[in-house]
C-alpha cells in the first residue's frame, strides 16, 4: 500500500491533479471563510509544494506567477481580512527580497554581516526625506515634497544609494575577517541607525527620534497607492526582478568568484580574483536589493523612525538566511517567508488565542509570557535546533548540475545547438 | 631564453632570514625543481614569486617585467599560476566549477552582460565550460564533474588543483609538493602528466618536491636551497654528486663515507 502510494506520487500527472485539488480547496476555504489564517498559509505553502514537483522550470514559474498575481489576491479578497492578508504578503515580499540580498553577502561570499538593516534604512530614508517637506530644510533648490510619481525613480535611487553605502562601509570593514567582520558590521549598522536618530540637529534632515510622518504615497497613472493590496503588486514585481537577478548572479562568473572567495581566499586570489573588488561588489549588490525594498517599506508604512531599523531586524534577516539555507536561493525565500509569517501571523494569532483563554478564565498566563513577546526566544531556539539537526538549512544550497553531453560536443555542433536553443526560446 | 629571472631575492621575517640573496634563471619551456630540507625557505620563495609576500630586497622578472609590488591576483593575470602544499580547493563547489574559477581571468563579461544574460556572455560561458571539461578529461576527472571537490580522493584533489591552475593559461606554473601524500601509482601517473605538460599546455614548470625519484626523472634543472640560501644548481646528475647537497640532506658525516 505504502509503495503504491509512493509510486503514485512520483507520477507527474498525479502530482498535478493533487496540486490542483490542494490549491482549489485551500483557495475556496480562504475565499468563503471570514478569516482563516490556516487557509491562507495553506494556499501560500502551495508554492513550496510546487517547488518540489516534477515539472519543467518554465512551467513551474508560470504556475507560480499565476498563483501570486491572480489566485492569491483573488482568493483572499472574499472576507473582511483581505487587507490584512495582503499586508502580510507584502511584508513577506519585502523580507524575502532583503534576505536574498543578505544571502549574496553571507551565503555566497561568506562575509558575516550583522548590520544589514542599515541599507534598508538608507533606502527608506532616501525616499521619506524627499517625499515629505523634510527635504526643504536643507535642500537649496526644488519644491518638496516630491510628487508620488517620483517613487518609481526612487526605487532605483534607493538601490543605488544603498549600494554606495555598502561600498563606503565595506572599504574599512573588509580589512578584517570572520568574527571580527561580524562585530565591525554590527557596529556600523548601529552607527547608521544612531546617525538617523540624531540627524535632526543642527539641520533637521531625518526628523530624529520623531521619525518622518505622512510620506507621500506612490502614484501610478494619477492613482495614488494607499492600500496593502496595491503595494502587494508593487512588491511582487520588484521581488520577481530580485529573484531573477540573484539567480543570474549565482550562475555567473561573479557568483563563482564569490563562492571561491568564501571557500578559500588565498586560492581564489591565486586564480586571479581580486579580493577587495569582489567582496565590495557583494556588499554593494546585496545592499541595493535591501535599499530598494526600503523605499517600498517607507511608502507602504507612510511613517518611518529609527526604531524600525534596530539590531533585532538585522538578526531577523540573518536568521531567515541561516534557517532557509545559506547560499540557497529557494531556501532563503522559504526561510524569509516562514520567519515573517511566524512573526506577523502565527505569533499574533497565538497571542490572541491565549488572551481569549485567559480572559475566559481557563488558564492564566502572565502578560510577559505572551507568545507575541517570545520572538527572540523562538529565534534563538530555532537557530540552536537548526545548528544541531539541519546545519545546511531547510533547502540546502545545491551546485549547478552541468550536462556532460552538452560539454562533450565539438565546436561545430555547439554552434548549431546555440541556434536551436534560440529557436526554442523565441 | 629565460622566462623568470630572480636576482638577489631576500626575505626577512623580523630577525629570521627566510631567503638570502637567491638568484635563479628559469628557462622557457623547461621543468625546473627547487629542492632542499624542511625549512629551507622553498615555500617562502614561491610565495614571493606569486605576490603573497613582498621581498625585503631583490627583484623578480617575468619575461623581463618586474613583478614587485603586485598582488597575487595581478601576478596571476601576468601569467603565473600555482598549486598549494596543503590542498586549497573550493571544497563545496563542484569539480568543474573549480576549473571554471581558474578561467576567471579569461572571461571578459561585465555586470551588464550578467544581468541581461547577453548572447556574448552565454557564448563565452559555454566555451569556458567546454574548455573546462576538456581539461578535466585530460586529467581523467571528467566522470566527477558534478561532484563536490571535497569528496574527491586525495590524489584526484591534487590533480584537480593542477587542472585549475592550468585553466588560468599560465606561462609559468608553480607546483608546491605535487606528489605529497600520493601513493606510488598516483605518483607515477603524476610524473607522466608533468613531463608532458610543457608541450601540451605550452607552459614552463617550477616545482618544489621531496620525492627525489620524481625530481630526478623529470627536471632538466635543479636548484638546491638550504637555510634560505642557494647552495647548488645544475642538472640532476650534477646535483646527485654535489657534496654540499649531500651534506645539507644527510650531514657532514655522510660526505666522508661517499
Amino acid at each position: 500500500m505504502k509503495e503504491s502510494l509512493a509510486k503514485f506520487l512520483q507520477y507527474k500527472w498525479s502530482q498535478v491533479i493533487l496540486f490542483t485539488v490542494f490549491v482549489a480547496v485551500s483557495s475556496a476555504a480562504l475565499f468563503f471563510s471570514q478569516k482563516s489564517v490556516t487557509a491562507f498559509l495553506l494556499l501560500l505553502s502551495s508554492l513550496l509544494v510546487l517547488h518540489y514537483m516534477k515539472l519543467k522550470n518554465v512551467t513551474k514559474w508560470i504556475i507560480a506567477l499565476g498563483l501570486l498575481f491572480i489566485l492569491i489576491p483573488l482568493a483572499s479578497s472574499g472576507g473582511p481580512a483581505f487587507q490584512s492578508y495582503m499586508d502580510v504578503a507584502t511584508m513577506v515580499g519585502i523580507y524575502v527580497s532583503m534576505a536574498l540580498g543578505l544571502n549574496i553577502v553571507v551565503g555566497m561570499a561568506g562575509l558575516l554581516d550583522l548590520g544589514f538593516v542599515a541599507f534598508f534604512a538608507v533606502g527608506a530614508y532616501s525616499y521619506s526625506i524627499f517625499a515629505t517637506p523634510q527635504a526643504a530644510n536643507f535642500m537649496p533648490f526644488g519644491t518638496y515634497p516630491l510628487g508620488g510619481e517620483s517613487f518609481w525613480i526612487f526605487l532605483i535611487i534607493g538601490g543605488v544609494v544603498a549600494a554606495i553605502a555598502g561600498v563606503l562601509i565595506g572599504i574599512p570593514v573588509l580589512r578584517v575577517k570572520g568574527d571580527y567582520l561580524a562585530i565591525v558590521t554590527l557596529g556600523f549598522g548601529e552607527i547608521i541607525r544612531i546617525l538617523f536618530n540624531n540627524a535632526d540637529k543642527p539641520v533637521n534632515i531625518t526628523g530624529g527620534a520623531m521619525g518622518i510622518a505622512s510620506v507621500t504615497p506612490p502614484e501610478i497613472f494619477g492613482i495614488p497607492l494607499i492600500f496593502p493590496n496595491q503595494f502587494y503588486f508593487v512588491t511582487l514585481v520588484i521581488l520577481i526582478f530580485t529573484i531573477f537577478t540573484v539567480l543570474r548572479l549565482e550562475r555567473s562568473k561573479l557568483g563563482r568568484s564569490w563562492k571561491a572567495v568564501r571557500e578559500n581566499e588565498i586560492a581564489a586570489q591565486a586564480m586571479g580574483i581580486p579580493l577587495v573588488k569582489t567582496k565590495l561588489l557583494a556588499f554593494a549588490l546585496g545592499a541595493s536589493f535591501s535599499g530598494m525594498m526600503g523605499v517600498v517599506f517607507a511608502a507602504k508604512q507612510a511613517f518611518i523612525d529609527p526604531t524600525s531599523f534596530t539590531l533585532l531586524e538585522s538578526f531577523t534577516i540573518l536568521v531567515m538566511v541561516v534557517l532557509g539555507g545559506m547560499g540557497s536561493v529557494p531556501g532563503v525565500i522559504l526561510g524569509a517567508a516562514v520567519i515573517t509569517i511566524l512573526n506577523l501571523q502565527v505569533l499574533t494569532e497565538l497571542a490572541t488565542w491565549v488572551n481569549q483563554l485567559s480572559f475566559s478564565g481557563i488558564i492564566s498566563i502572565p502578560e510577559a509570557l505572551s507568545p507575541a513577546k517570545m520572538q527572540k526566544f523562538i529565534f534563538g531556539a530555532l537557530l540552536v535546533a537548526f545548528a544541531l539537526y539541519r546545519p545546511k538549512g531547510l533547502i540546502p544550497a545545491k551546485n549547478k548540475i552541468f550536462d556532460e553531453k552538452r560539454l562533450k560536443e565539438t565546436q561545430a555542433h555547439s554552434d548549431m545547438n546555440a541556434t536551436d536553443q534560440k529557436k526554442m526560446q523565441s | 631564453m629565460s622566462i623568470l629571472e630572480v636576482t638577489n631575492l631576500t626575505k626577512k621575517f623580523g630577525g629570521l632570514t627566510a631567503n638570502q640573496d637567491v638568484t635563479m634563471n628559469i628557462e622557457a619551456g623547461s621543468i625546473t625543481a627547487v629542492i632542499g630540507p624542511n625549512g629551507a625557505g622553498k615555500t617562502t620563495f614561491f610565495n614571493m614569486i606569486t605576490g603573497v609576500y613582498q621581498p625585503t630586497s631583490g627583484d623578480i622578472k617575468l619575461e623581463g617585467k618586474s613583478l614587485l609590488g603586485l598582488k597575487p591576483d595581478e601576478v596571476a593575470k601576468r601569467g603565473i599560476s600555482r598549486t598549494f602544499q596543503n590542498i586549497r580547493l573550493f571544497g563545496e563547489m563542484s569539480v568543474i566549477e573549480n576549473v571554471l574559477v581558474g578561467m576567471h581571468i579569461g572571461l571578459k563579461t561585465g555586470l551588464l552582460g550578467i544581468f541581461l544574460n547577453l548572447p556574448t556572455t552565454k557564448k563565452e560561458e559555454l566555451l569556458a565550460e567546454k574548455e573546462a571539461y576538456r581539461l578535466l578529461e585530460h586529467f581523467e576527472l571528467a566522470p566527477f564533474l558534478n561532484e563536490k571537490a571535497c569528496n574527491l580522493s586525495y590524489g584526484a584533489q591534487r590533480k584537480l588543483e593542477i587542472a585549475r591552475a592550468l585553466a588560468t593559461k599560465p606561462k609559468l606554473l608553480l607546483l608546491d609538493e605535487p606528489a605529497a601524500g600520493m601513493n606510488p601509482a598516483e605518483t607515477r601517473e603524476l610524473t607522466e602528466i608533468i613531463k608532458n605538460m610543457g608541450k601540451e599546455f605550452n607552459v614552463s614548470v617550477l616545482l618544489i618536491e621531496h620525492d627525489m625519484k620524481l625530481v630526478m626523472e623529470i627536471s632538466e634543472h635543479i636548484f638546491v636551497l638550504d637555510h634560505g640560501e642557494k647552495i647548488a644548481e645544475g642538472n640532476p646528475e650534477e646535483i646527485r654528486t654535489n657534496t654540499k647537497v649531500i651534506e645539507a640532506y644527510l650531514g657532514s658525516g655522510a660526505v666522508q663515507t661517499v
